[in-house]
C-alpha cells in the first residue's frame, strides 16, 4: 500500500496528541506530563517566532557551517556502476555529524525556557558531543548518560565530552547501551524536572520530541532538495539514510515526502543478519509496542520485554525507532531495509578508499545499501546518500576488527 | 461496588487508613510470589500492588529495576503474573490486588485478552505507569466492562485541570506520587505532601493513596494522617533482595517491616 502525501496532508501529522497514525503519542509517567505539555506549547509558539528562527538559522550558518555541500561522488559512482551517487555532507558539520542541527535547536529552546541544566542520552557519543558542545558555548551545565558498554567502545567521544565540560554518567543497568542511557536520562529528568531540559538526540521519545527533532533536522532535506535542483536540474530519484532512532533519515526524507517520484530508503542495522536475531532492525523485523514515551516498532520478545540488540555501530544499537518512520513504513511511503555489520564495514572501506571520505559506521550502512541500489539503476538517475557523520570515532573499532592495536 | 472501593469505604468508616504494600511479581522467584502475597495480607495489607516486571522500568529507581531483572531472569511474564493472582484468589477473596507496571507487556498480550484474563483471575485494579489518561481511550472501556479499576498517578507537577481530568478517568483510588523522582529515591517532605493531598481531596472525592519515599512506620503514620492510604514499595523490595536465598527469613522480615507500619497507621485513628 502506498499513499500519496500532499503538503496539506502532511500538516496533519503529528496530530494534536502527537500521533502519526497509530504511532507516536505521549506515554510517560505523570511527573513529566506538565513539562512535556509546556514544551509543546512553547515550541509551537517559537516555531512561528521570527526571532527564534533567525537565531537558529544564524547558528546553523555561523556555528555549524551550513549549508553542508551536496557532493558528486564520481569515483564511487564509477566503481558502483549505475546511478549517479551524490553525498550530502553532514560529516562536515561542526562536531562531525548531523546531530548538532538538533542540539543547537533544543539548546535555544532551553535558553528561551530559562532552563540552565541540560541532560542528554547518547549511543555512539555523537549526540553527547553535540550536546556538550552547545552547552559549552551557552554556558549550560551538561550531563550525558551513556551505556557502560558504549563508554568502552566509544572512548574517544567520552573524552571529547569531558573536555567540553560535560559530566558523563556510565549506565550499568540493563543491556548497558543506548536504551538504558535513555532510561536513566528520563529518571534524571523526573527527579530534576523543574530546572532541567532534556535534549533528546533522535526522533523518538514522547511528543513533542519526534516533531521538534524532525523540524530541526529537516534543514538537511531542504538543502538537499535545493542543491540537487541547482546542480542537476531535477530531483533525486532515491534518498538513502541509515536509521537507528532515525533523526538523520527523517531530516533528509521529510522535505521530500510529497515528492512522489523520490524513493526513500531507511537502512537499519542488520547486525549479524536478520535471521540470527542479532540485529537492531525493528522496522524490518519488529512489531509495534510502547517504549520511551511513544508507540512505535520495537524489538521485543513474545511477552513484550525489550530485546537486546546488536550492531557494530553504537549509534544504531537501539531497539526502537522514531514513530514517524513506523508510520511511513505502514503507509508505504518509505522503504526500510537492512545491511549487516560486514556489509557496512565494506561500505566504510569503499567510501574511504575511493573518495577519501571516512564515514561513521552508522553512515556506512547507508553507503553499503546505496551501492546495491545504484547498481540496479540507470546512469541518468540520481541517488543521494546522507553522510550523517564522519568515521574518526570508529577507527578503534575498525582496527580492532582487523586485529590491529592502535 | 468493586473490591477496592469496598475495602477503602469500610476503612474510612472505621477511621482507618489503608496499608498498600508493593512487591514485584517473580522476585526473587516466581514460585514464591503467591506465598509472599499471603504474607503481606497476613501482616496487615489492605490492598496489594503486584508489580509486573518490565525490562525498561523508567519510573523506577535501582531497587525495583533489580527486582525486575531478578524476575525476568526466571522469565516472569504478564500471563504468569495473572496466574499468580488466580492462585492467590483460591484462598484470599477479600484482599484487592492491583497490577502495577508498564504498558508494553500489555500491548504484547493484547488489551482485550489481558482485560479478560485479569478480570477472570481476580485482579481488581490496573496501574500502568506510562499510560496517562490521554492515551487510555482503547483500554478504558475494556476495563470498565470488566470492573477493573483504572488507577492513575498524580504527581507534584500535576496541574489542577489535570487532577480533575485524571480523577474523572480513575476509579478505586488515585495514587499520589509524593516526590519528583523515581521510586525509592528521595525522602519525602510530609508537610508538602499534606498540603498537596488536601488540595487533591478538594478536587476529587476519590480516596488518595500516597507512595514513593515511605520507608518506615513513622513516615507511614505521618502520611497516613493526611491521606487515605500509604503505598510502600522499595523498602520491601530491598528486603526481598537481602533475603532472596532464604524464603523463611524473607517472610519473617516482610512481616517485621509491615507490622509496625500497620500499628502506627492504626494508632492514628481519627
Amino acid at each position: 500500500m502506498s499513499v500519496k502525501l500532499t503538503e496539506e496532508m502532511l500538516k496533519a501529522f503529528p496530530d494534536a496528541r502527537g500521533h502519526f497514525g497509530d504511532f507516536g503519542g505521549r506515554f510517560v509517567s505523570e511527573t513529566l506530563m506538565d513539562s512535556l505539555m509546556t514544551l509543546e506549547k512553547e515550541y509551537l509558539r517559537l516555531k512561528e517566532d521570527p526571532d527564534f528562527q533567525a537565531a537558529f538559522d544564524q547558528d546553523l550558518a555561523d556555528y555549524v557551517g551550513r549549508p553542508s555541500p551536496l557532493y558528486f561522488a564520481e569515483r564511487l559512482t564509477r566503481e558502483t556502476g549505475g546511478a549517479q551517487i551524490w553525498l550530502k555532507r553532514e560529516d562536515l558539520n561542526h562536531t562531525g555529524a548531523h546531530k548538532v542541527n538538533n542540539t543547537i535547536g533544543q539548546a535555544l529552546l532551553a535558553a528561551f525556557l530559562g532552563k540552565k541544566r541540560i541532560i542528554a542520552e547518547t549511543g555512539a557519543g555523537q549526540h553527547g558531543v553535540a550536546t556538550a558542545t552547545v552547552c559549552a558555548r551557552l554556558g549550560l551545565e551538561c550531563h550525558v548518560f551513556m551505556g557502560a558498554s558504549d563508554v568502552k567502545r566509544q572512548s574517544l567521544n567520552v573524552f571529547r565530552m569531558k573536555l567540553l565540560g560535560a559530566t558523563v554518567h556510565a549506565v550499568e543497568s540493563g543491556t548497558k547501551t543506548l536504551k538504558d542511557a535513555m532510561n536513566d536520562a528520563m529518571r534524571d529528568w523526573v527527579a530534576n524536572v523543574d530546572d532541567t531540559f532534556y535534549i533528546i538526540g533522535t526522533v523518538a521519545g514522547p511528543h513533542p520530541y519526534p516533531l521538534l527533532v524532525r523540524d530541526f533536522q529537516s534543514v538537511i532535506g531542504r538543502e538537499t532538495r535545493r542543491q540537487c535542483l541547482e546542480k542537476t536540474g531535477k530531483l533525486p530519484d532515491a534518498l538513502v539514510a541509515c536509521v537507528g532512532g532515525g533523526s538523520n533519515a527523517i531530516g533528509m526524507f521529510y522535505p521530500f515526502l510529497s515528492d512522489e517520484s523520490v524513493e526513500l530508503y531507511g537502512v537499519e542495522a542488520g547486525g549479524l543478519g536478520i535471521e540470527t536475531g542479532q540485529h537492531a532492525a525493528p522496522l524490518c523485523a519488529g512489531r509495534p509496542g510502547v517504549l520511551h514515551g511513544n508507540r512505535t516498532y520495537l524489538m521485543e520478545d513474545e511477552n513484550g520485554q525489550i530485546a537486546g540488540t546488536h550492531s557494530v555501530s553504537a549509534g544504531l544499537d537501539y531497539p526502537g525507532v522514531g514513530p514517524e518512520h513506523s508510520w511511513l513504513k505502514d503507509i508505504g511511503r518509505a522503504n526500510y531495509v537492512s545491511v549487516t555489520d560486514d556489509e557496512a564495514l565494506a561500505g566504510f572501506r569503499t567510501l574511504t578508499r575511493v573518495e577519501g571520505i571516512m564515514p561513521a559506521l552508522e553512515t556506512s550502512h547507508a553507503v553499503a545499501y546505496a551501492q546495491k541500489l545504484a547498481a540496479g539503476m540507470d546512469k541518468d538517475q540520481i541517488v543521494v546518500i546522507n553522510i550523517s557523520g564522519r568515521g574518526d570515532k570508529d577507527i578503534h573499532t575498525v582496527a580492532e576488527l582487523d586485529g590491529i592495536e592502535i | 461496588m468493586s473490591r477496592i472501593e469496598g475495602v477503602l469505604k469500610s476503612l474510612k468508616e472505621q477511621g482507618r487508613k489503608a496499608l498498600i504494600p508493593y512487591i514485584t511479581a517473580g522476585d526473587p522467584h516466581p514460585d514464591q510470589t503467591v506465598e509472599l502475597m499471603h504474607t503481606l495480607a497476613a501482616a496487615g495489607a489492605d490492598i496489594i500492588e503486584l508489580g509486573v516486571p518490565f525490562s525498561d522500568p523508567m519510573a523506577d529507581g535501582p531497587v525495583i529495576q533489580l527486582a525486575c531483572e531478578r524476575a525476568l531472569k526466571h522469565g516472569t511474564s504478564l500471563r504468569q503474573v495473572i496466574g499468580m493472582v488466580r492462585e492467590f484468589r483460591k484462598t484470599d477473596t477479600k484482599t484487592p490486588v492491583v497490577l502495577m507496571g508498564y504498558l508494553n507487556p500489555m500491548v504484547a498480550m493484547g488489551y482485550r485478552e489481558f482485560a479478560d484474563a485479569a478480570a477472570q483471575a481476580g485482579v481488581d485494579g490496573v496501574l500502568t505507569v506510562d499510560l496517562p489518561p490521554e492515551e487510555a481511550d482503547e483500554v478504558a472501556p475494556l476495563f470498565a466492562e470488566r470492573d477493573l479499576d483504572p488507577i492513575f498517578l498524580l504527581a507534584p507537577t500535576t496541574t489542577d485541570d489535570r487532577i480533575r481530568a485524571i480523577a474523572e478517568h480513575s476509579s478505586g483510588y488515585v495514587y499520589y506520587v509524593s516526590i519528583k523522582g523515581v521510586t525509592g529515591s528521595a525522602s519525602i517532605d510530609v508537610d508538602e505532601v499534606a498540603r498537596k493531598v488536601a488540595h487533591v481531596h478538594e478536587l476529587t472525592a476519590l480516596p488518595v493513596g500516597v507512595g514513593f519515599g515511605i520507608r518506615d512506620a513513622k513516615t507511614a503514620a505521618a502520611v497516613g494522617k493526611v491521606s487515605d492510604g500509604v503505598i510502600v514499595g522499595s523498602v520491601l523490595v530491598n528486603t526481598i533482595a537481602v533475603h532472596q536465598t532464604d524464603p523463611a527469613a524473607l517472610n519473617q522480615a516482610l512481616t517485621d517491616l509491615l507490622h509496625p507500619m500497620r500499628e502506627a497507621l492504626d494508632n492514628q485513628v481519627t
